[in-house]
């Protein structure tokens, strides 16, 4: 087994997306998620690749548009604000079915917000991050071993659908150092396999001869062929929804959150179970597609009522919650925001809350 | 057992460097889980700089807590900010050469060294981040001492000039910590 290491979150998703064999990085400086960049800039020279610090988000987003086009492994990442201006960019690679990586760690908002941690990108990461409709796999990892993880997996996910794949983090996880077992590094050899396999799109972003276009003026089917066809390929991913339930067998309270949420949510379960109480969790780790299922087959005669945990004031997973609970179970929330951490203690007092309500 | 940190000074006195150092070598040289969070934002030169350690041999939650086992307070505007968040029986650690304010709180267990007057003394002055590591580590056996030192081998691999003042440092402390156990 591969040694155990001690990493940053930011720069063990930059060594993650190198071993899976990303070699173009384009990104703008922005807090919490500059040593990913950082990273990049030391590492890329080292395995053939090439690192870029745009003058500015739109441009960074666009190098990578540019980047995976030529089949080669890209990626890039920036932190809420900056996410934003990545809208543009990531809505034409969603039109050109470009499958880029990148993440997003995110921090206090709106606006510029502030730079300490926070999860208030929840519903612009996974309803609209362009655009257009599109949908993307989101990645939302709760330990900085899940970050390399996901990152390493991301790549293969982009390619497979042809489609942008988001890793959604937070200024947490992107500066904490933990224990980190890595991934292979992938061989000049297996790279270069990988970029043939993408060859056929060329540098218009296209499958030669599929272009999408519609001339103006034009009747045809045009882009609605596009739409028709993305959505079949977005109703494949029922397969993909990964969801942690953890104590769920006979739980009575559910805690519901993801990433760094949900780690702290994990250890107060674990507290409550100690005292007695039947509590579980819930933490999607997809959370798009998100696992309506596994909240729509709760039993309202076992659960007597669900804390969604999130850095976010107001509640954003809380619409994925309702739309599965549909006012079945009562839910209520633990909430921080705008760069206010979560810590245990806080989350065990909206948990204890919840148990007075309902229990 | 879940066991947390935090080491708060000013900027420069080495606390980011301290954290690393302890969950750095714990990670590598045992099977337990270790989180370092790092305090950063808009600082200021002469402000205070402060960082998080968890150790757990369980999986661990939130890197950060207020309600804390253990606070190394390197300067004073540390303690007055940081002492709320001390737990009842919690253990202060305090950089007595520095930080001579009165303790208001007497629930707490106080260890003192005077670890910059001692790093000036044995002409390393930087070294008074790791003499006050030994000073924690002798009086909580949080890790056992071997793991730090097998920690500033690995960290000065390729600077061994340092490697022997910087044990010497940590041992000094480590008796010290010991010995207000």
């Amino acid at each position: 087994m591969a040694e155990r290491v001690f990493m940053k979150g930011c720069e063990a998703i930059a060594e993650a997306a190198t071993r899976a064999g990303c070699r173009f990085f384009a990104g703008y400086p922005i807090t919490p998620q500059n040593e990913i960049p950082e990273y990049f800039a030391r590492r890329m020279p080292e395995v053939g690749g090439t690192f870029v610090q745009g003058e500015s988000e739109v441009a960074s987003v666009n190098m990578l548009y540019g980047a995976v086009a030529t089949g080669i492994r890209a990626m890039s990442s920036s932190s809420s604000c900056g996410i934003s201006l990545y809208s543009e960019g990531v809505s034409y690679m969603a039109a050109a079915r470009c499958p880029a990586v990148y993440v997003n760690v995110q921090r206090g908002g709106p606006g510029i917000g502030a730079i300490q941690p926070a999860q208030q990108d929840y519903l612009q990461a996974t309803k609209a991050s362009g655009n257009g409709g599109f949908k993307m796999i989101v990645l939302a990892p709760s330990t900085v071993q899940e970050c390399v993880d996901m990152t390493y997996e991301a790549f293969d996910l982009a390619e497979r659908d042809e489609n942008p794949v988001l890793v959604l983090t937070d200024g947490v996880m992107g500066t904490m150092m933990e224990p980190v077992i890595l991934p292979p590094m992938k061989s000049d050899a297996e790279v270069a396999e990988i970029r043939a396999k993408q060859a056929h799109r060329a540098v218009i972003g296209h499958a030669i001869g599929d272009q999408h276009t519609c001339e103006p003026g034009g009747i045809g089917d045009g882009w609605e062929k596009h739409n028709i066809e993305t959505a079949a390929m977005y109703n494949t991913w029922d397969k993909d929804v990964r969801v942690e339930e953890f104590m769920m067998d006979d739980a009575e309270i559910v805690l519901a959150a993801y990433g760094i949420s949900a780690r702290i949510s994990k250890v107060i379960v674990k507290e409550l179970r100690k005292e007695g109480i039947k509590a579980g969790l819930i933490r999607p780790i997809t959370v798009s597609p998100f696992p309506y299922d596994t909240f729509a087959k709760l039993d309202p005669a076992k659960v007597k009522g669900i804390l969604d945990v999130e850095m976010s004031i107001p509640a954003q997973m809380r619409f994925d919650i309702d739309h599965a609970i549909c006012g079945r179970i009562p839910v209520k929330e633990c909430l921080r925001s705008g760069g206010q951490l979560l810590t245990n203690d806080q989350v065990m007092a909206g948990a204890r809350e919840l148990i007075k309500e309902v229990l | 057992m879940e066991r947390n940190l935090m080491i708060a000074g000013f900027g420069g006195q080495g606390v980011m460097t301290m954290g690393k150092l302890l969950a750095e070598a714990t990670c590598e040289a045992t099977d337990l889980n270790v989180s370092f969070f790092p305090s950063y934002g808009a600082a200021m030169r002469g402000g205070t700089a402060n960082c998080f350690v968890v150790i757990s041999d369980e999986e661990i939650g939130a890197p950060v807590s207020y309600a804390l086992e253990d606070l190394v307070v390197m300067n004073g505007p540390s303690l007055h900010k940081f002492l709320p968040t001390l737990k009842a029986g919690g253990n202060l650690f305090i950089n007595s050469t520095i930080v001579t304010d009165e303790i208001t709180r007497d629930d707490v267990k106080v260890i003192s060294a005077p670890v910059t007057q001692m790093a000036l003394d044995i002409n390393n002055p930087r070294a008074l981040n790791v003499i006050m590591l030994g000073v924690y580590v002798g009086a909580t056996d949080a890790v056992p001492a071997d793991v730090i030192i097998k920690g500033i081998e690995h960290k000065f691999e390729k600077k061994p000039k340092l490697i022997q003042p910087n044990i010497d440092a940590f041992n000094m402390g480590l008796e010290i910590g010991k010995a207000q156990k």
